[in-house]
This record gives C-alpha cells, structure tokens and sequence, in this order.
C-alpha cells in the first residue's frame, strides 16, 4: 500500500535524524537538505537509498540534484511509489 | 630570526590508547605496568591463530557523537579524539582563527597510519558481496583514504598551512612527528597538530601478521604475550589507539603564553635497504638513524636520560635496536633508562609512534622512566639498562628523551626531546 505524505513525510525525518542526528521534529517540508539539515552530497546519496528501501521507490542518480528540500523528496516519492 | 632553526615545542598532549581514553589514563597505565591486551573471544575470531589483541580501552563511539563517528573509520576517530585532547591541552579554545592566538595559515596537521581505513575498507567489501551495489556507503572512500585521519584532524582545528600523511609502516607515528618539526623549523609553519593513529583489528590484518610470523600465539597468556627482551618472547600484539601531541616554535608559544612540555629537539632518519620486513640485525641501520639525529641536532649521549624503545616483542628486532645503540652511544648506553612500553599498549603500528611520544614527554615531565612488564628471563644480548618491572626515577637537571619507530620496509625514525 502506498504511503500518505504524513507518513512519507515521518520516514524521511527518522531516515535523517538517523543519518544527520538531526531532531524528527525539525525535518520540516520547507527545509533544505543542504544548508538546513547538514545532510551534505554524500549523505545524501545514504538519505536517498534508505528512502528508496523504506518507500519502496526508485530514485535515479540524475533526479537526485533536483531534491533540495524535504517537500522536494515528498512529492518525488509519493509520485513514484508504487 | 633564522627560519630554518628555530626552536620547537611541545605544548600539547593527547592519547586514546588500550590502556586509556586519554593521556592521563594511559600515563597511569604505563606506570602502574598494567597490560591493555586481552583474549579476543567469539565465533570471529575463532579460527585465527591469533586470538590476543590490545584493544581501545574507550570505545570511540562513546566519545564522538554518532552522525559524525559513522562518517570515520576507527582510526579516524582515535586521531581526532587524541587531537582534540592535544589541542584543548595546548590551550586553544576554538579552532584556529575563531582563537586569535593561531593563525589557520600557520597551523599544519601531520597525522599518520600504517595501513589506512583498513576496517571501513573490509566492511564495506561485506556490504557489496551481501547486500549489493548500491547499499556500498559513499563515505568509504574518505574513510579508507591513509590521510583521512590528517584530514579530519585538518578541518577539526582549521590547518591550512599544510595537511601531511606520511606513510611507513610501524615508524609512519613518529615520522608524522618528524615532519611537523621541520615544518615548524624551516619556517613552513607556526603550530602544527602531530601524531598516528591505527584501528586493525579484524580477522584479515590479524591473519595476515599472523602469517608472516610476526605475531605473538601466546593465547593462552594474552597480558604475557608481549614481552620484548625476555628471552622467550615470540612476536608482537596488536594494539588499537591514537597519539597525538602539538608542537609549536618556541617564540609563538612564548607569545600566547603556552605552557611547556619540553622541547622537541629533532630527528634522525635512515632506511634499512636491507629486507621488506626483517631489521637489519645488526642495527647498521637504526645506527645511521641516531647518528644522523646527533650530527643534525646539538643533543649529546650524556644527556639521553631515557629511550621509549621500538622493541616490539620479536625475537631480531629488539635486540637489533639495543645493538644499534651500542654502535653508536658506546657505554653512555649504561645511563640511558630504556623502557619498552608496548609490553603494556601491544604494538599500535603506525599509532605507536604517536602514543610513545606521548609517553616520552610525560616521562620527561614527571622524570620517570615507565616500567617494561613480562621479562621473566632476560635476553643476554639485550645488553643496555632495561626498566624493568616497575618505573623508575630519571636523574633531575636538563635530561633528554629519544623515541625510536621502525617498521616494515626498513624506515628508521628517531625522536629526540628535552628538558626546557
């Protein structure tokens, strides 16, 4: 069954607290993953193939760059989920 | 000022060793002659004939907090725990430039390992056979480089002088230290965060040292296993951690006011080109290494109080090294308290450099020679004043300290320090 944006929303901030130590609660849609969520080029590729297994989505190398916030990577995954 | 000879200093110290989280610790652990190796026990380790090791006594896990620490191999994260020691030590309260008493274009890092990311490399290997491709983390390659401990160490203080990994082996520790001096001497630098580090302990390295021979089988008795200059000794125990200390030219550290540690008076180096990995035994090497140190320094032998020995518990190299010195200090061999301190840490590789100058300007400091432990019958050709057993008191008056790394490839490094 696909995931809600909520729950979508939920995964992706435990997926960064995970990776970043950033707090759930301030893994908002409006913030960027770069300067606000200290989840740098490499740590992204991890945020990215986590959320690929969690969501069960596949995210390609060339849409990555296009994910600079975390309503970005929502709306990527509840688009592409199957 | 003539900036090719100016003087340095230590004025800071940092460790995370097996017998230690931290510098204090591991003093206390030296002179106390207590044994940091232990049985390793469990399904992976079972089939190695290799079965000792002498692991962090602090898991670093503890000590950096987890986003960062799954970004560092092992010995990354021992480098910067002993660096952030060592700087904190030194007196700097931020890194260079947010404290206005360093300059970041006058502060270096020369941070070293033998073997590099070692652990992070071989996991990884795991992942991609068993998991696949894409789950292969993208932090591996700066986490296997050999300079992503210097790097790390770089960017924690703010170095943009110059960050430098030289690599040889068992002596790339002390190498790394030697480097920074020149860097301060010739003027390259003001402040430069020096020292090694080594995390390999896993099957593979333990196999493969295992197989060369090099290593102690003693697993029956893993606290008397690493016993240089006892007549029985068979191989060397691996040993985990980081040494880190900071030097600085005298004047820059007379102008912020540092303490003092001692003076890192300088180095000699030389090169077996003899075998891949046996010593030269009769020391001919090692006796161009202190040579060179006494023609390029103002040290005298009547001086050299106390020598952190290389000795790693093998049955050519120990008494090569004391061979060595007879060459060359002749009978001033008899005042010169040497003490083999990887009896008690095992052998950290290309961190031993690092944590034994650590030791050496702590005994400098505390003017006490700290203890070998496990010589039950001693070697009749280790024919110089072993500390044994317990640490011993160095003379009071101006005294200075060598310490010796040597490792496979036939590198020779000899550090020397001294009282201020």
């Amino acid at each position: 069954m696909a995931a809600t944006e909520a729950e979508i929303t939920e995964g992706l901030a435990e997926i960064v607290n995970e990776i970043a130590g950033i707090p759930t609660e301030d893994v908002k849609s409006e913030k960027s993953f770069t300067d606000d969520l200290d989840v740098d080029s490499l740590s992204m590729v991890e945020v990215v193939v986590a959320a690929e297994e969690r969501f069960d989505v596949k995210i390609p190398d060339d849409d990555v760059k296009n994910l600079k916030t975390v309503g970005d990577a929502v709306s990527y995954i509840l688009k592409h989920q199957d | 000022m003539n900036a090719t000879n100016r003087t340095v200093v230590v004025t800071g110290i940092g460790a995370t060793t097996p017998l230690g989280g931290d510098s204090a610790s591991t003093w206390e652990g030296l002179l106390a002659g207590r044994s940091g190796v232990r049985a390793l026990e469990g399904e992976r380790w079972a089939d190695l004939p290799v079965r000792i090791a002498a692991p962090s006594a602090v898991d670093p896990g503890e000590r950096i907090p987890r986003p960062q620490a799954r970004k560092l191999d092992r010995s990354a994260q021992f480098a910067l725990i002993a660096a952030r020691e060592a700087w904190a030590d030194a007196g700097f309260t931020a890194k260079a430039g947010e404290d206005a008493s360093v300059d970041p274009h006058r502060l270096g890092a020369v941070v070293a390992s033998g073997i590099g990311g070692v652990i992070t490399l071989l996991d990884q290997y795991d992942v991609l056979k068993e998991k696949g491709v894409r789950k292969v983390s993208p932090h591996t390659v700066p986490m296997l480089m050999p300079n992503g401990p210097a790097a790390n160490v770089g960017l924690e203080v703010g170095a943009r002088a110059g960050v430098h990994t030289p690599v040889s082996a068992c002596a790339s520790g002390a190498e790394a230290i030697g480097y920074a001096i020149e860097m301060i001497r010739t003027g390259r630098a003001d402040v430069v965060v020096a020292g090694g580090t080594e995390a390999a302990i896993h099957p593979l390295p333990i196999a493969a040292f295992g197989n060369m021979m090099a290593m102690s089988k003693s697993n029956d008795d893993p606290q008397g296993a690493s016993r240089p200059y006892d007549a029985d000794r068979n191989g060397f125990v691996l040993g985990e951690g980081a040494g880190v200390v900071v030097l600085e030219s005298a004047e820059h550290a007379a102008r912020r006011g540092a303490t003092v540690y001692c003076e890192a008076v300088g180095q000699g180096i030389s090169a077996d080109s003899h075998h891949i990995t046996q010593p030269e035994p009769s020391g001919s090497g090692i006796a161009h290494a202190l040579q060179n140190l006494m023609d390029s320094s103002d040290i005298k032998p009547a001086e050299i109080a106390h020598i952190n020995a290389h000795a790693t518990s093998t049955p050519l190299g120990d008494v090569a090294e004391i061979k060595a010195l007879r060459k060359v200090f002749g009978d001033d061999v008899d005042h010169m308290a040497l003490s083999a301190t990887k009896s008690m840490t095992g052998h950290l590789l290309g961190g031993a450099g690092g944590v034994e100058t650590v030791a050496s300007v702590l005994a400098l400091k505390h003017r006490i020679a700290p203890p070998t432990i496990n010589i039950a019958n001693l070697d009749p050709e280790a024919d110089a004043d072993v500390v044994r057993d317990e640490a011993r008191a160095l003379p009071e008056g101006p005294i200075a300290a060598l310490n010796n790394s040597f490792g496979f490839g036939g590198h020779n490094v000899v550090l020397a320090f001294r009282t201020v």
